[in-house]
């Protein structure tokens, strides 16, 4: 089961590394990350595996909205089916 | 793995451009619920609804939070309650409405459809009962939703319940008149309704359906708008293409949604509505789409086109992308739920003669429509005849929501709120056409309806 975590802000240090620390606490395996900053502002895209996660889906969620507050960075987590079935025949 | 265009292209359809789940319907089968007694059959078909729809709400919660797509409405359709109130003999089914409102209490959903006759051929007992009693019924409730059938392309139409039906939608007006005629706006008198349409107020569980059904109606009129805004000035061929496309991604959402949803549920999924059904929010207006293509507002010349471009290209898109596809399934016009039609209203280029143009060549009919309150009962009627034939004769589902706005004229409005929005009263002819309607009987089926 995967999901995909966009994250979307004003470039400042510790992003990744903040997301990324929820997500090994929650055991979620970081499948692939694409990321570019477009002068100060900063957009990834993190593909991420949920089936061994130590949570539910909602307190997963919860986690990760909650860091994004603490980064001031709009991130986003949403299964990943949604955007297969909408971009693949 | 991942292409991150595609997923700022999703994400921005529904954060920016209003992509969403219209509503998740469930449709509930209602026939092991009649008796000769009226509160055991009201005792049964409480007990059901409540037991059948408990986790509709949850479910639909849940897929919203995990997919990040909005489920704006969690709805409920029945069987039409004629047929099933018929057997306790009752004069009156009002109490089955009252049912029907605290089951959608009880279970959290917003509406419940299926105070519904389907009269086309002509009346059962029931039938008469339930279509007498829904002035009363839309006023007392909240949630409750009806709608008759006068017509369909096989049967042709029933007259007698065209005139009748002119009569009641003024009844209706009257009786909540001073609440804004709220009542009017959940009744709905359809020709060729479908079985399974999931969205208000014309949504009931048909005769064929199953036990229970989970019916998907996507929405996405920004979507569209926001495609077409990439192709300023191109061709129609580029136009119908790039509606085909989005409608396809749209749709898509749909069946992820329902197959998710029946499956949690544990009830069959039946079909998506790929219905781009408007709301007064900003930039989520048909209209405002007909004027990107080019019409300078929305009813003048080119209008009827756009909009018959627009209706094919989102049906030929979605098809691809559901395995089932019915309800309504094209372009919603409802006039008061549209920001766009409402300026065009405003602006005097949109009429109700140029409206039933568009009703021939797009989904509902004549819809959320405010018209003076004085307008004589058989005038409704010969409106209701006219959307009918349009139906009949083009083998499409056609339908008629007005509001009678009691003491209101041309230039006043009537304010529904969230929505339901508000609607201007729009001019209605002073012709009379009560000697057409007085005359009653049925007007036959077309020659085509005789497909063997």
């Amino acid at each position: 089961m995967k999901a995909v975590i966009t994250a979307v802000g004003c470039d400042r240090i510790g992003i990744i590394a903040g997301i990324s620390k929820v997500l090994a606490e929650k055991n979620v395996n970081i499948m692939d990350i694409t990321q570019t900053i477009m002068q100060e502002y900063f957009t990834m895209t993190m593909l991420v595996d949920i089936s061994k996660a130590s949570v539910q889906f909602n307190e997963l969620k919860e986690s990760i909205e909650e860091e994004g507050r603490e980064l001031k960075i709009s991130i986003l987590i949403q299964r990943e089916e949604i955007f297969k079935s909408m971009h693949r025949i | 793995m991942i292409d991150s265009n595609e997923i700022i292209e999703t994400i921005n359809m529904i954060e920016k451009q209003k992509l969403d789940i219209r509503t998740i319907t469930m449709g509930i089968s209602l026939y092991d619920c009649c008796s000769d007694d009226g509160n055991t059959a009201r005792r049964k078909i409480y007990d059901k609804i409540c037991r059948c729809a408990k986790n509709l709400v949850k479910v639909g919660n849940d897929i919203e939070a995990e997919y990040g797509i909005p489920i704006i409405n969690k709805r409920i359709s029945v069987t039409p309650i004629s047929s099933i109130a018929e057997s306790s003999g009752e004069k009156n089914y009002v109490e089955y409405a009252k049912t029907l409102d605290s089951a959608a209490k009880a279970v959290g959903v917003n509406f419940i459809g299926g105070f519904t006759a389907l009269v086309h051929k002509g009346y059962t007992k029931g039938d008469y009962t339930l279509i007498d009693s829904i002035p009363e019924a839309l006023n007392v409730t909240d949630r409750v939703c009806s709608s008759v059938n006068v017509a369909t392309t096989r049967a042709g139409i029933n007259m007698d319940a065209v005139a009748k039906l002119g009569e009641i939608i003024k009844r209706t007006a009257n009786v909540s008149a001073g609440k804004d005629e709220l009542a009017c706006t959940k009744l709905v008198v359809f020709a060729n309704a479908p079985e399974d349409n999931p969205f208000m107020a014309g949504a009931f569980h048909g005769v064929g359906e199953p036990e229970c059904v989970i019916n998907v109606g996507v929405s996405g009129p920004g979507t569209v708008k926001a495609a077409l805004e990439t192709a300023a000035g191109a061709n129609f061929d580029t136009v119908a293409d790039i509606i085909k496309k989005t409608a396809f991604k749209i749709t898509r959402i749909g069946q992820l949604v329902a197959l998710e949803a029946s499956k949690r549920l544990n009830v069959p999924f039946g079909i998506v509505d790929l219905s781009l059904a408007p709301t007064n929010a900003v930039g989520d207006s048909i209209a405002h789409i007909l004027e990107e293509m080019g019409i300078e507002s929305c009813g003048a010349p080119g209008t009827t086109a756009a909009l018959a471009l627009l209706n094919d290209a989102v049906k030929k898109g979605g098809i691809m992308a559901s395995s089932h596809v019915g309800g309504l399934s094209g372009a919603f016009i409802p006039v008061s739920e549209d920001s766009g039609m409402i300026e065009a209203v405003e602006r005097g280029s949109l009429s109700l003669e140029k409206l039933e143009a568009m009703t021939c060549v797009c989904s509902v009919g004549l819809d959320m429509i405010a018209i003076p309150g004085d307008t004589p009962a058989e005038t409704i009627s010969a409106m209701i005849a006219d959307e009918a034939s349009i139906g009949v004769i083009n083998n499409k589902t056609t339908a008629v929501r007005i509001i009678p706005a009691i003491g209101k004229k041309v230039g006043d409005y009537v304010e529904f709120g969230g929505l339901l929005g508000r609607a201007p009263v729009m001019a209605v002819s002073n012709f009379s056409s009560s000697k057409f309607i007085k005359r009653g009987g049925r007007i036959p089926a077309p020659i085509h309806s005789l497909k063997n």
